[in-house]
């Protein structure tokens, strides 16, 4: 069966310990403890933090600058600001979750990068609406992307199936992400942000959807428990 | 595209999956580890399948992966 689970508390020790025996490096330490304090020392901590997120979201909007070339100058540095600012406020209100599994830096990396990449998603999108395209042409398109005859005959029968349970399996939210994040490749961030939602609130529903697609599939043969004919 | 292709497209992989929040909290863990040579996929199935099946994760995965390797190198 297909879960959307908590990690077990082993799993996590296990890739903790191993990645960083027992106690946080120097650097590590130094950055909880400062952040951890109070008046000047936890002020210049923040603006050290702030700093480094920012060149970070600099870094990661360059990496991606090829999927949003129309996002550059002013726009791209209020971008990357208000992803720091934003970045900063999470880190520093996750911080007691902050376990030493890996380098500090890296941990609090990882939450400027799903700020960034959230706001350069809605940014692109932002003139745009979510498609709802859930016609025979969206399922035709689909189809004709199979390799061979056979396999777009095998693929037609199966889209056919899956199409039967969209409609009568799906309520009207799972639909709706399905449709537009499954179906028709939206990001889901924008879909996130068109429902006033969160990528794993969306992400969630769409989990919850494919859940029960999937089960329509096997029952009605068309899918083995691996996933596939 | 192969009919497994598609259906994962579609459907995503089976098993269990972390989710994006629990897959963002663990991320830095999941790079580190395999920076370092470990089996993340085995120590962390939960997220390797979460990344494998939604595509803004992986995006944010191979990010932390350029900062965390400049960091390992720098």
């Amino acid at each position: 069966m297909t879960t959307l689970l908590s990690l077990k508390e082993s799993e996590r020790t296990q890739i903790g310990s191993a990645t960083m025996p027992g106690q946080l490096d120097l650097e590590s330490r130094a950055w909880v403890d400062a952040l951890s304090a109070t008046g000047v020392e936890h002020a210049r901590a923040l603006e050290r933090l702030h700093d480094l997120l920012l060149r970070a979201a600099y870094t990661e909007a360059g990496r991606r600058q090829h999927l949003y070339p129309e996002i550059g100058g002013a726009e791209l540095d209020d971008l990357c600001r208000q992803a720091a600012d934003d970045a900063v406020v999470a880190v520093t209100k996750k911080l007691d979750g902050y376990r030493g599994g890996s380098r500090f830096t890296t941990w609090a990396y990882a939450f400027v990068i799903f700020e960034i990449s959230v706001k350069l998603r809605r940014h692109a999108w932002r003139q745009g609406r979510i498609p709802t395209a859930d016609d025979d042409a969206t399922w035709d398109r689909l189809a004709e992307g199979a390799d061979a005859a056979q396999s777009r005959v095998e693929s037609a029968e199966l889209l056919s199936a899956l199409r039967r349970a969209v409609a009568q399996e799906l309520t009207p939210r799972q639909r709706e992400v399905f449709v537009a994040v499954a179906l028709n490749d939206t990001q889901i961030d924008v879909v996130a942000d068109q429902l006033q939602s969160s990528r794993g609130a969306v992400y969630k529903v769409l989990h919850d959807a494919r859940t029960k697609l999937r089960r329509r599939l096997e029952r009605e043969g068309h899918l083995d428990q691996e996933g596939t004919q | 595209m192969s009919e497994r292709d598609l259906v994962t497209r579609l459907l995503g992989t089976s098993g269990a999956d972390a989710g994006c929040e629990e897959t963002l909290a663990l991320l830095a863990e999941y790079v580190e580890g395999e920076l370092a040579g470990l089996d993340v996929d085995g120590l962390l199935p939960a997220v390797a399948k979460h990344l494998r099946n939604c595509p803004a994760c992986a995006e944010d995965y191979q990010g932390l992966t350029v900062l965390a390797r400049e960091q390992h190198h720098g």
